[in-house]
């Protein structure tokens, strides 16, 4: 009985308040954005929303039974729980059914359906944090940073055969776990630099880009001139930012699908199609701005109501919270999310257990990547990138992946005195 | 704890980072840029616009001159379209083939989505055989049109004609018209158009990314309904303007007649004139063509635009001017010999009068005795002050309402002419010119010209002892008969009552036992006038005037037949039918053995190959007039910059 009371008493009731808090908005928000009448009731599973309404059921079941599980038991089974996953990316390939352009579902009859790149994060988190929180690892060293890639890399490269960009993209947000765990600064910053020179190079001519990096590159051994350990560094960093410009063209030309470029292009300006390939982000856009400062009001609004927007109980929820509920709606939405990832992170630095942590900031890197792309993607400040807004996004498969991810975390919390 | 501890500081900055560069974005979209909100309502919200129909236009008697006619247009919807029985449906138009795929591609090329007219303006009776069918064809179906419709296709030139709003018409409406809109063009279409048009309505739909209609916007709140064009009462009488218009057919020439007691205008022919159905549905435009080309310009509206010297019916006028003045007394007698000495130019008079008083020379249309009365005005303050006196006469004269705009309600009048002492100095040198120099003016000849509505409008102050009421066309506006205040404000003309009579006495004996003794009306005393209105190159104009009856006149009237001669022969006996019917409904048989028959057959259209050529002189010095014109201008405008330069 004392075992019981001590374990409710552990558990972070702010972060499951959140939760409840953000799938209630969700489903509110996806009755609105496709409410049926011939389907009025909330609770009618032939809609949409019905169907949430059984997922986030089925969620809290398994909210609930994670959290009377042993921590033990987890930790234990993270690999079996891996290889499955593994085994299952493998099987989509082979039976899955698409949608969309993405093999990415299994059926499970019923109207049912898998999906199991879902779970892959959670398995890749979980196995992830086993492995880093193993004895002699240490992520500086190559060889256990070899191990770690390769246990991040494999569901990465399975998912993009089939091909889900987006899904594919979620696992780079696991670096943040490795820079936590002692992985190079430069990494971080090598990262932001590709990105910042893979933009420049698109919108500007790639000659002058080159030109311009080897100039402040030789500004800068010449100031620092006397410190020859950062003269090389630099020296090198410059010739790979240049080799990397040299070949934006090609990576942009040859290896992004035509698809991805275009939307590329839009996020940047180079293209406007507003009738055409920009159709969504631009109702999208349309829909969130004419939300105004209070929003249209629930079920008011115009956008989605009239279905302008697509993929509005998916992708594009957050329309949905942009338009009816306005700025002070969105800014809400978002605030609990970076509430939940910040509380997140503080949960995993409290943790004892090193594998504790290392799962924490998975959960929160993972989360924050969904939500930063997802909104990015519906505001135009990121190319559309189909992925869900978690706990929010209809989908039974999202919601229940995240539901695991995050109280698997609450169950290591509550337990954090204990020794795992 | 490890140490890397304080990169959780790092990696939560990052985050923060972010999330302030989404929310940043965000203020400035649902914040800052209001374009969203407009593009947002741009998408659901669709203005349909509700036409309003016209106002009709009644008679003085409430029969219909102009109704509206339900037309109907077919619409198409491309993507509505199913495949169907192309051959059947071209059948049902009445279109082959070809018209077919032109129009199918016309609408295509428009929308595939929105609605544009298939096939426009089928009549009622042609879409009342398709109706039924056109349920078959999905994507397809109809669209009641209100056209513009005369059941006894008179008065066209009263009436007017509507038509598509040109740019112009756009730009100065501000914003009321658009592409595609009906506006009045002439007439009484164009004069009363802001009545007749009503009032737009607007209905605000809302509508799905499919452009499916979901509903009213706001409940309907923006929404207004269309108000119905109020209808016009005009003042002419069905019966016999289309008994004039038929007494006219076949000449070139005018009726015009007015209802003294209230100037409103009972009749008003123009002739040639035109079936007005003409101007309205698809065949608008090759029949509008064919008119223009027309040499007798049946757009030309005659009782207002053409001038005609008023001949000897200016004599009363003159009359009356030396009788307010006077110069003369009633007895005033004068010796005709056949001819009158002006000077030492001897002017012709149509015969030997002998001793005539002033009915009698009204009666006898004696040249003479005008001629005698007009030079002893001029010349009362000696011959050299001609100038002076002149300009009073003038003045007088155009107190009547010649030389002057009688602002009609419906634009394009001509002011006629009455000459000005600066035209005679100009012409002859100042001082240079006597009463003798300008005695034509006397019969009403010379530079003196008038309009038949201006003659008409003589009769009636004739007829009213003095005044007249300002005449016009439109009675009474709306469904509670408005009648404009300066319609009920009596004119007067500077002419005391009392001198009236001895006038109107000639002016009986004209019709008793004169010049048109041969249009007398049995039982109705008429008081007219002939004239013959000189023609250079061409036959005179038949010219007649007068009022009836005597006493309490009802009808004042004007009849221009143009290169007809005298104007007893042709004109006076129009004008004593047109009487007579107005009086008393129809047409008693006469002494002189008159018909109206005899006259609606006659045909006395002018010799078109000298119509023609003359018109061709006419356009030539247009031409010379209007470069004049335009080098006087530039001139002008040269010289204005000139001066300003000169005062900067």
């Amino acid at each position: 009985m004392s075992n019981q009371r001590r374990f409710f008493f552990n558990v972070d009731w702010v972060t499951v308040f959140i939760y409840l808090a953000l799938c209630t908005i969700g489903l509110l928000n996806i009755y609105s954005a496709v409410y049926d009448e011939r389907h009025a009731s909330l609770l009618d599973t032939h809609a949409t929303y019905g169907r949430q309404f059984i997922f986030i059921i089925v969620a809290f079941v398994v909210a609930g039974i994670i959290l009377l599980l042993e921590s033990r038991f987890i930790t234990a089974l993270a690999p079996v729980f891996y290889v499955m996953t593994v085994l299952l990316l493998l099987l989509v390939l082979v039976i899955g059914h698409n949608i969309g352009g993405n093999q990415a579902w299994i059926n499970l009859g019923g109207g049912f359906k898998l999906q199991p790149s879902e779970f892959a994060k959670f398995t890749t988190c979980l196995l992830l944090a086993r492995y880093l929180s193993g004895p002699n690892v240490r992520v500086t060293e190559l060889r256990s940073f070899g191990i770690a890639a390769l246990i991040i890399g494999v569901p990465m490269f399975l998912i993009l055969r089939q091909p889900d960009v987006g899904s594919t993209l979620v696992f780079v947000s696991l670096i943040f776990v490795l820079y936590r765990e002692g992985l190079s600064p430069y990494f971080l910053i090598i990262g932001f630099l590709l990105i910042v020179l893979f933009i420049t190079s698109i919108l500007y001519n790639p000659v002058w880009v080159m030109v311009i990096i080897a100039a402040a590159g030789s500004l800068i051994i010449w100031m620092f001139r006397r410190k020859k350990r950062f003269v090389y560094t630099i020296a090198a960093g410059a010739a790979i930012c240049i080799a990397f410009v040299f070949s934006v063209k090609f990576i942009y030309n040859k290896v992004l699908q035509p698809h991805q470029k275009v939307r590329i292009d839009i996020v940047l300006g180079i293209k406007s199609d507003p009738k055409g390939k920009g159709y969504n982000v631009n109702q999208s856009k349309i829909a969130i701005g004419s939300g105004k400062l209070w929003g249209k009001g629930y079920m008011h609004g115009t956008q989605t109501k009239y279905s302008f927007v697509p993929e509005q109980s998916t992708d594009f929820i957050f329309c949905t919270v942009g338009e009816e509920w306005g700025f002070a709606g969105s800014v809400t939405v978002i605030g609990l999310f970076l509430f939940m990832v910040l509380r997140l992170i503080m949960i995993a630095e409290r943790q004892r257990s090193p594998f504790s942590r290392i799962y924490g900031y998975g959960v929160a890197s993972v989360i924050f990547f969904h939500v930063m792309i997802n909104i990015g993607m519906a505001i135009g400040l990121v190319p559309v990138i189909g992925i869900p807004l978690p706990f929010i996004s209809y989908g039974g498969s999202s919601l229940l992946s995240f539901t695991i991810l995050l109280f698997v975390l609450i169950k290591l919390d509550s337990n954090r005195m204990g020794i795992v | 704890m490890n140490s890397f501890f304080e990169r959780r500081y790092v990696i939560a900055g990052i985050f923060i980072t972010i999330i302030i560069i989404i929310l940043a974005r965000l203020f400035f979209i649902q914040i800052v840029d209001n374009r969203y909100a407009v593009y947002a309502s741009n998408n659901v919200r669709r203005q349909i616009i509700q036409y309003p129909a016209r106002g009709p236009i009644l008679d003085r008697n409430g029969k219909i001159l102009v109704q509206n006619e339900a037309f109907y247009d077919i619409m198409v919807v491309p993507k509505d379209v199913k495949p169907f029985d192309t051959v059947e449906f071209c059948k049902l138009l009445g279109i082959d083939r070809d018209g077919f795929d032109k129009r199918w591609e016309k609408a295509i090329k428009y929308s595939r989505y929105l609605a544009s007219p298939f096939e426009k303006q089928l009549t009622a009776q042609a879409y009342a055989s398709i109706q039924e069918r056109l349920s078959e064809f999905p994507g397809f179906y109809s669209v009641p049109r209100y056209l513009r419709n005369y059941p006894d296709s008179v008065a066209a030139q009263f009436l007017g004609y509507i038509g598509e709003v040109q740019d112009r018409d756009i730009k100065r409406s501000n914003g009321y018209y658009h592409q595609g809109d009906f506006i009045g063009i002439t007439g009484v279409e164009k004069s009363y158009e802001k009545i007749l048009r009503g009032q737009r309505g607007v209905q605000n739909w809302l509508y799905d990314s499919h452009n499916k209609r979901q509903g009213h916007y706001a409940n309907g709140m923006y929404d207004t309904a269309a108000v119905a064009g109020q209808r016009l009462t005009s003042s002419l009488d069905l019966t016999i303007q289309k008994f004039g218009e038929k007494l006219m057919q076949n000449k070139v020439g005018s009726i015009v007649a007015i209802e003294p007691s209230t100037g409103e205008i009972l009749c008003y022919v123009s002739s040639p004139t035109y079936d007005p159905n003409l101007m309205v549905g698809r065949e608008r435009g090759n029949n509008a063509a064919k008119m223009w080309a027309d040499p007798y310009n049946p757009f030309f509206v005659r009782p207002i635009q053409a001038r005609y010297p008023p001949g000897s019916s200016f004599k009363p006028l003159s009359a009356l001017i030396a009788l307010q003045e006077g110069i003369i007394t009633p007895q005033t007698t004068y010796n005709c010999p056949g001819y009158y000495m002006a000077g030492n130019q001897r002017i012709k008079c149509t015969h030997v009068h002998g001793v005539v008083n002033l009915s009698g020379a009204v009666a006898g249309s004696c040249n003479g005795y005008f001629d005698m009365v007009f030079q002893r005005i001029m010349d009362r303050l000696g011959p050299r002050k001609a100038e002076q006196t002149f300009a009073e006469w003038r003045k007088n004269v155009m107190k009547f309402g010649l030389g002057n705009k009688l602002d009609l309600d419906i634009s394009g009048e001509s002011r006629g002419n009455v000459p000005t002492p600066l035209y005679y100095d100009n012409k002859y040198q100042k001082g240079a010119w006597r009463s003798s120099t300008i005695i034509s003016l006397a019969i009403g000849q010379g530079e003196l010209l008038a309009t038949p509505l201006q003659l008409a409008n003589i009769e009636c102050t004739i007829a009213n002892h003095g005044f007249f009421y300002k005449p016009h066309l439109i009675k009474a506006i709306g469904a509670k008969n408005v009648i404009e205040k300066e319609y009920l404000e009596r004119n007067y003309v500077g002419i005391d009552s009392q001198y009236f009579e001895p006038v109107i006495d000639g002016m009986q004996a004209v019709v008793d036992h004169g010049t048109g003794i041969q249009s007398k009306i049995p039982g109705i005393v008429m008081c007219g006038k002939t004239g013959t209105a000189q023609n250079p190159g061409g036959e005179n104009h038949s010219v007649f005037v007068a009022f009836a009856p005597r006493e309490h006149p009802k009808i004042a009237i004007a009849v221009v037949v143009e290169n007809s001669g005298e104007g007893a022969h042709w004109a006076a006996p129009i004008a004593s039918f047109i009487v007579e019917k107005y009086l008393r409904g129809y047409v008693s048989p006469r002494a002189s053995g008159i018909t109206p028959e005899h006259f609606e057959n006659a045909n006395r259209l002018p010799d078109l190959e000298y119509e023609l050529k003359l018109r061709a002189r006419r356009l030539h010095y247009d031409s010379i007039r209007k470069a004049r014109r335009d080098s006087l201008a530039k001139i002008k405008a040269l010289k204005s910059a000139e001066e300003k330069k000169k005062e900067e």
